[in-house]
């Protein structure tokens, strides 16, 4: 109870619920204090259970989970100093906004004079003085996600976990709340942990994303890094964006590798400085698909593209502000280039036309 | 469109259709309750306006003279008050036990097929006939029954106890024996709809168990506690017989005073007494109603 710092440490957190096997399995990470951590993963990756252990809902099964530098396994969530923002919200429906808001004072013995003005003046933080007095049932959707976020918010934890918070919105609703709980956390200045399983949310809100496979942390790192330096094939497919191809190392020369692929002449990566490979290897490369350059056949390459790879245009979706064209460019894996939409329209292709699919060889990333 | 003469039959035609649809949706339930529920209510209303030769006989006509009889007697009042002792005092232990047995089923047992389990186990009681239950209790409560046996052997009594069987004390453990299943059920049905992510948010504003039963599960469990209530409250009310044989013969409540009636002939007191009681009833119901909008948290 002594530290007011929001930082936490997950060191080897494993949590069985049949003790056969581990929903999460071996979780190490360190969130810094005030910062926006999301987790991102399939349902039933863990981090749910992972974000429930923080909050002190679930025991983990071994492993001890740090805030403020304090042991907290064990520690009821008040102890914690932890709030936690439930999927669906969990509103009590039998009572008012103001109600809600002031729940947790009214059991912690604050008086009803005091708690009504705190209640109050949360409820003007996230603009809903006009509805303090309607039950949950009569509010909307994101009406309803501020009273959970200010009912969470309003014991001054110094981490709020939220879990799915966006999930029951729509489309145009989640992109408003998603500033609002980016707002929100900026004016708290407290940690804030994030479960969820939209790509976009989670590079959109976060400043560490953790992407989360069958209980375990495939990477964690900035949302920039994590999007555009996926470690693995698995971290690349799931943030999306990338292109993901498979071949045989065929050459190595000390700054570059050729893969085996459908290209005739092979496809030149550059080698990483840590990546060590050698011939014969099984390697999967990412190239970002806002990265692939479409030329028609017997053109001309732009410079720095050495590698090209013919393909027929399968489909061409208009997204707005590119053209989503997908190819058939490897056999197995889809492959996708984002074209501007200008440069598409000079020159638009049809769904059949051959294309030579290119990009600066310097972009392409091996993946481990 | 054309107007024409054909088009205001047709018209009629579909409106006495859909009048006969509607007519036909409700038959079942109109068969049963005119029959079994309306009948019988406006012959005993009749019957309490009726006069009688003493014997048996009903004299068609209007009297007051049954209502006067009733409502002047000192002995109403008595026995409204035994009733509304028993009522009460069966209340509140039906209310108290079905409250924690529902909790216990809802809140504390994971299992799901164990707590179907246990709810039918409660049903128990039931697939024996309320005589055989009441009949039961005597060599448990009875002057020589087990209680006392095990007290004297005890040593915490020297006499048995008298007070346990054909008294007061007993007509209520067997009025609560037989209703406590009354309140389990529809508590259990409100509880079992909250939404158990309701009870972590307020463990995760750090409230007690006491607190979530006294902010979250009971106001939540208002409409079965209401609806439990009603069926104890009006089956209480309305008995006799338990009274009769729990007691021994010794206490009585509103309705063994009109069974009396109904025995020494005096039909139209007896009807008298009925209305009113069904008056007081309803008034008691319509009170429980106007506290709890049952309608509105069932649909909710």
């Amino acid at each position: 109870m002594k530290s007011d710092r929001g930082d936490i440490e997950l060191a080897g957190v494993c949590k069985s619920f049949d003790g056969v096997t581990n929903v999460v399995d071996g979780v190490n990470l360190r969130i810094a204090d005030g910062a926006y951590c999301c987790f991102i993963g399939p349902s039933g990756c863990g981090k749910t259970t992972i974000l429930r252990m923080i909050a002190g809902h679930e025991d983990p099964t071994a492993g001890e989970i740090v805030i403020g530098g304090q042991n907290v396994v064990g520690l009821a969530p008040v102890q914690r100093r932890t709030a936690m923002m439930f999927q669906s919200y969990a509103l009590f429906p039998h009572l008012t906004v103001r109600e809600n808001i002031a729940f947790a004072l009214r059991v912690r013995g604050m008086s009803k004079a005091d708690r009504l003005r705190a209640a109050d003046a949360m409820i003007e933080k996230v603009r809903l003085t006009q509805f303090a007095d309607r039950l949950p049932a009569q509010l909307s959707g994101g009406q309803q996600q501020r009273v959970a976020l200010a009912r969470a918010a309003i014991t001054e934890p110094r981490v709020l976990l939220l879990d799915e918070p966006l999930s029951a919105l729509d489309e145009q609703l989640r992109v408003q709340m998603r500033q609002e709980l980016r707002r929100m956390q900026q004016d708290l200045g407290i940690t804030f942990v994030h479960v969820t399983h939209t790509q976009l949310e989670a590079i959109a809100l976060a400043d560490l994303v953790v992407v989360m496979e069958q209980g375990r942390i495939k990477q964690a790192g900035a949302a920039r890094e994590v999007y555009a330096h996926p470690h693995d094939r698995y971290v690349a497919e799931f943030m999306g964006g990338q292109n993901v191809l498979s071949g045989r190392v065929e050459k190595v020369n000390g700054v570059s590798f050729t893969l085996a692929q459908a290209a005739p002449s092979g496809i030149e990566v550059p080698l990483q400085a840590r990546s060590t490979v050698s011939v014969g290897d099984k390697v999967d490369i990412a190239v970002r698909r806002d990265d692939v350059v479409l030329v028609r056949s017997g053109k001309e390459l732009p410079p720095g593209c050495t590698n090209s790879l013919p393909s027929r245009v399968l489909a061409i979706e208009y997204q707005g502000y590119f053209v989503k064209v997908m190819l058939d460019t490897v056999p197995d894996d889809a492959f996708v280039a984002y074209v501007p939409e200008k440069t598409f329209f000079a020159d638009p292709f049809t769904v059949g036309d051959v294309v030579m699919a290119t990009w600066a060889t310097g972009s392409a990333l091996p993946l481990a | 469109m054309q107007p024409g003469p054909s088009s205001a039959p047709s018209l009629a035609q579909t409106t006495s259709r859909a009048n006969l649809a509607g007519w036909l949706y409700v038959s079942p339930l109109v068969l049963v309750l005119v029959p079994f529920f309306v009948a019988p209510i406006l012959v005993v209303l009749a019957a309490s306006f009726f006069a009688t030769d003493g014997f048996g006989g009903l004299t068609p006509g209007f009297t007051l003279a049954s209502y006067v009889e009733v409502l002047h007697s000192a002995l109403t009042l008595k026995l409204y008050l035994a009733t509304i002792k028993f009522t009460v005092l069966t209340w509140v232990f039906t209310l108290i036990i079905g409250f924690f047995v529902a909790y216990f089923l809802v809140f504390h047992v994971r299992n799901q097929l164990l707590a179907i389990g246990l709810f039918l186990l409660c049903t128990v009681p039931f697939w024996t006939s309320n005589i055989i239950r009441m009949i039961s209790w005597i060599p448990l409560l009875g002057k020589e029954g087990l209680i006392n046996q095990a007290l004297l052997g005890a040593g915490v009594i020297r006499q048995p106890l008298e007070v346990l069987l054909f008294s007061d004390l007993a007509v209520v453990i067997a009025h609560v024996h037989q209703l406590t299943i009354f309140m389990i059920v529809p508590i259990f049905n409100s509880m079992a709809r909250i939404d158990k992510k309701l009870i972590e948010a307020a463990i995760d504003a750090g409230a007690s168990r006491f607190d979530i039963m006294r902010l979250i599960v009971v106001p939540m469990s208002k409409s079965g506690i209401a609806l439990g209530t009603i069926f104890v409250v009006s089956i209480v009310m309305g008995d006799f017989f338990v009274v009769k044989v729990m007691s021994g013969g010794g206490s009585a409540s509103v309705v063994s005073a009109f069974y009396e009636d109904v025995g020494v002939l005096q039909y139209p007191t007896a009807a008298a007494s009925a209305v009113l009681l069904t008056l007081v009833l309803v008034a008691i119901v319509s009170l429980i109603l106007r506290t709890v909008d049952i309608r509105h948290e069932i649909t909710r």
